[in-house]
């Protein structure tokens, strides 16, 4: 039955995928770790812990895809969710720094010593322990964004009213990490860790056992954002995203169902940030910053929305195109993002993934129609009626 | 007569010689009671017997006193171990030395050590002592800056012994607000000296005409001192002050509101109007009022270089170019991105916000990251006081300037044929098409007009910000929540809602910080949407649900 279940929420591309995932979680630690460093088939550390922290910004982006691409949320706060679970993970490395701090405070890290903290802050409590820190990376940003959808969506905040208050979410909590007296290290953030589960964060095997959890957890990700849409639900949240009222007429819950895929989304985007920060040895409330979250937003449509595998594709070839643009040109950097931007929306509205499997379909119909009746509702997916008929 | 016999030069000679010798001896005489009461200094045991020194010097009312007073304050008066001799002194070529000044002809005498010489101490109490002197003695200066620096200082260093002198100054006084001071000084010292009860009540009366904390602080301080049946008086008095000081707090605090409610408005109205009409969120809006600074940085540098006269005219001249500058360029936005993706309002934003990117990015390689001089004209720069308030220049006409724009906006929207347009365009676009509006040349002038109002906007910002490619990006997100608060569409909503947000913001700014206050606002605004998704002012109709 469970097989049953599993198949039934995967089509192709979507195993595939999870399949490569797999394969990339057990290869590159090999040839990071295993293969030699003379040997052309070894891959340096350095590039292990970028592709790692492309691989979590590709989960962040399916956390999006998911809203966006088939409920229609299109949220500019996603950048908060990921920042949250980012600040869980650091805090808990925070605590394993233990003594070993420029301070040398066995309990306080050194940014309150620096800031006279006599005691830890409540909340600071339990973050010595792994399985709580994990807890919250989940519940954290998973209670604020059922916190938030519950008011948004029960008013019926919609559209680019949503975008909005969203968006002035991520800049409140920006601008509330920023101040010193939140107990979260201010302007710096937390930094400095040592290490995670006992293994220094800067071993070459932590970084290579950080990539895999990375690939590892992209997959879960897929699995349960495939799983989602594949679900009768998800033809629910199809239908929310291109034709709310009438769902609505038709007697469903509207706000459950988007409540329910907003918090599965934010969850997934605190996992992201949690993997993220051990990666990039650094979390500070920049990440919070609303311009963070709008680019989450074009690696999204980049890849294509509503194609699940879209936002992961967009999320490396942005990323990698912003290290090597960075790198090469720096003044050049935000040309060519405005300019992606721009020509995504007006070119490629469909992404990539969507423009190629339109393609790809328009063939396979030319051959013969067999597929076309399954397919109909993915196809369907792209044309909103309702916006169409605005014009 | 018996000198008439003398040639005349002669007796007149013999004239001046007797004046000299009857003279001499009364100049040496007052030179060396100065002289010696200076000498005073160094016997001395303790800062009492020094103030009496003090006090007597500025009895003497002789000028020559001044420059030693000073120097005793500043604490480089010394004496000479061996006899107990006076001298100011200033720093000597090498680090031990000390160089020796005549404190009454301000002679140089030559380097000393500093292991011979004895520093003459003072304690705060003391300066104070010495100021109110120094004070008493220029009361009378024939420059009328001098005279209220030191009516001022009476005020800081109320006693009895000035009151005589403050008197007399006043009774001389032609200066209003010189005399204003003195007169406050004067009740100041009253309530410090013997004087009837009757007087010491005026007094109190007159310190709390004055106001402010200082006011409240004399009071409190010579409270003690005072006559039993005062008392009463006294807390009264600072009753009243304290009701006067929140009043004038809150009037300040609202006025910093209608001025941080002004800039929004003219930051947002722009976007309220493309936003209302069009139903596009423009994320380059922002950079619009960037484009407008860095125009009033060019224009300014053009009248800099070549007409130097017409630096106060740079602002009236910025304006139309500035507007014209935006407005192309949101044209050119208009006709090259966004016609292409009407009724599709995220993908605008996306689009819009790699505009902005774009632009930012521009205007960063052509003038450079770091911030441009923009100067103030001389009607922009200074402030007055009106009541208890400060009011700066730049500040007023900023928002004078918003009022101005804005009911500009209204009239071109109510009285005028495009105006007409737009509204129709925004109540049913498709049925003002089927009236022969052609709707895509009223979107591409409504967004030309809304950059070109950031642009306006972008003019006067530059007069209170800093002048940098990020300038746009610290007002986007505030335009948008002032146009979403004060609902689309509606030109008197965004009114509303930047005065309002402005002046919410500027109340909870004392209560709770800057940043916080800026939290709660928008956890406010938040909250506010979810009751009112369309705003304050929404619009009503079947035509907005689309």
């Amino acid at each position: 039955m469970i097989t049953a279940y599993v198949l039934r929420s995967l089509d192709r591309r979507v195993s595939i995928a999870i399949a490569i995932l797999f394969g990339i979680a057990l290869l590159v630690p090999v040839l990071n770790l295993v293969i030699p460093a003379a040997s052309p088939f070894h891959l340096p550390t350095y590039l292990v812990s970028l592709f790692g922290k492309y691989l979590c910004y590709a989960l962040l982006a399916l956390s999006l895809d998911l809203v966006w691409g088939f409920c229609g949320i299109l949220s500019l706060g996603h950048g908060a969710f990921f920042a949250l679970g980012g600040y869980a993970m650091g805090m808990y490395l925070m605590r394993q720094i233990g003594p070993r701090g420029v301070y040398g405070d066995p309990i306080l890290p050194d940014f309150m010593v620096f800031l006279n903290y006599q005691e830890l802050p409540w909340f600071w409590h339990g973050f010595d322990m792994f399985w709580f820190a994990m807890l919250m990376v989940l519940l954290v940003p998973g209670a604020l964004a059922f916190a938030f959808g519950w008011f948004a969506f029960r008013s019926r905040v919609n559209g680019v009213y949503l975008s909005i208050i969203t968006q002035a979410m991520t800049y409140a909590l920006l601008l509330a990490f920023f101040r010193n007296d939140m107990g979260f290290g201010g302007n710096n953030g937390l930094t400095d860790f040592k290490d995670i589960l006992g293994f220094s964060v800067q071993a070459d095997g932590t970084r290579a056992a950080l990539f895999a959890a990375s690939a590892i957890f992209l997959a879960i990700g897929l699995f349960i954002a495939s799983a989602i849409v594949r679900s009768k639900s998800g033809k629910v949240l199809v239908g929310v995203r291109d034709a709310e009222s009438r769902v609505r007429f038709l007697g469903y819950r509207v706000e459950n169902y988007k409540l329910f895929t907003f918090v599965v989304s934010a969850m997934m985007a605190g996992v992201a940030g949690a993997l993220y920060v051990p990666q990039v040895g650094i979390i500070n409330p920049g990440e919070f910053a609303p311009a963070n979250s709008i680019e989450v937003v074009i690696w999204t449509a980049v890849g294509g929305r509503a194609t699940l595998i879209g936002p992961i594709i967009g999320a490396i070839l942005v990323n990698g195109g912003k290290t090597i643009f960075t790198g090469l040109f720096p003044a050049f950097w935000l040309f060519a993002l405005g300019g992606l931007f721009v020509a995504v929306t007006l070119f490629l509205p469909k992404g990539i993934v969507g423009t190629i499997s339109d393609r790809f379909r328009k063939k396979s119909s030319d051959a013969g129609a067999r597929n076309e009746r399954s397919e109909e509702a993915e196809a369907g997916m792209d044309v909103n009626p309702s916006e169409e008929g605005a014009r | 007569m018996s000198i008439s016999f003398l040639p005349r030069y002669f007796r007149t000679f013999l004239l001046f010689v007797t004046l000299i010798l009857a003279c001499a001896p009364s100049f040496s005489r007052a030179a060396d009671d100065v002289g010696s009461l200076i000498d005073q200094f160094s016997k001395a045991r303790n800062f009492n017997q020094t103030e009496e020194i003090v006090k007597a010097l500025a009895a003497t009312g002789d000028p020559a006193v001044i420059p030693v007073l000073k120097t005793l304050a500043d604490g480089d008066l010394y004496y000479r171990e061996d006899d107990g001799k006076v001298f100011m002194t200033a720093d000597g070529e090498s680090r031990r030395n000390l160089l020796l000044i005549d404190p009454l002809t301000g002679e140089e005498l030559g380097e000393m050590s500093k292991r011979d010489l004895e520093k003459i101490k003072v304690n705060n109490n003391l300066r104070s002592a010495i100021d109110a002197a120094l004070a008493g003695m220029t009361l009378m200066s024939p420059d009328p800056a001098v005279r209220l620096s030191a009516a001022r200082s009476m005020m800081d260093a109320p006693s009895e012994d000035n009151l005589a002198l403050i008197e007399e100054a006043l009774a001389a006084e032609e200066n209003g607000e010189i005399a204003a001071v003195l007169s406050q000084a004067r009740a100041v010292s009253i309530l410090n000296s013997d004087r009837p009860i009757e007087a010491k009540a005026e007094a109190i009366d007159d310190i709390a005409a004055i106001g402010g904390r200082d006011a409240i602080s004399i009071l409190l301080s010579a409270r003690g001192s005072l006559d039993p049946e005062l008392q009463d008086e006294v807390d009264a008095a600072q009753a009243k002050i304290e009701k006067r000081l929140a009043f004038w707090d809150a009037a300040q605090n609202v006025w910093y509101g209608l001025s941080l409610g002004s800039v929004l408005l003219l930051a947002a109205i722009g976007l309220a109007i493309t936003f209302g009409v069009m139903g596009v969120i423009n994320m380059a809006h922002g950079e619009m009022v960037m484009i407008g600074a860095y125009s009033t940085f060019m224009v300014q540098q053009v009248i800099r270089t070549s007409y130097p006269g017409l630096f106060d005219w740079s602002l009236a001249i910025a304006l139309p170019v500035a507007f014209l500058v935006t407005a192309a360029v949101g044209l050119v936005i208009e006709r090259g991105v966004i016609r292409f993706l009407y009724g599709r309002p995220l993908e605008t934003l996306l689009a819009t916000w790699g505009v902005s990117l774009i632009l930012q990015q521009a205007v960063r390689s052509i003038f450079g990251p770091t911030n441009r001089e923009v100067g103030n004209p001389s009607w922009m720069s200074g402030a007055f006081d009106l009541g208890g308030l400060v009011i700066t220049w730049s500040r007023l006409w900023i928002v004078v300037f918003s009022l101005a724009v804005f009911l500009g906006l209204l009239m071109l929207m109510k009285r005028s044929a495009f105006g007409l347009q737009m509204r129709a365009v925004t109540q049913n676009r498709r049925m003002a098409a089927s009236m022969g509006i052609r709707t895509p040349w009223v979107d591409a002038f409504t967004f030309a007009l809304g950059s070109g109002v950031a642009g306006l906007a972008g003019v006067a910002l530059s007069q209170i910000d800093n002048v940098s490619p990020n300038l746009g990006q610290s007002y986007i997100i505030d335009s948008f929540m002032v146009v979403v608060f004060g609902g689309v569409g509606n030109l008197w909503g965004t009114f509303v809602g930047a005065f309002s947000l402005g002046i919410l913001n500027k109340f909870l700014e004392p209560y709770a910080g800057a940043v916080l206050g800026k939290i709660l606002v928008l956890v406010f605004i938040i909250l506010f949407i979810q009751k009112r998704p369309r705003g304050l002012f929404a619009l009503k109709g079947r035509a907005v649900e689309s």
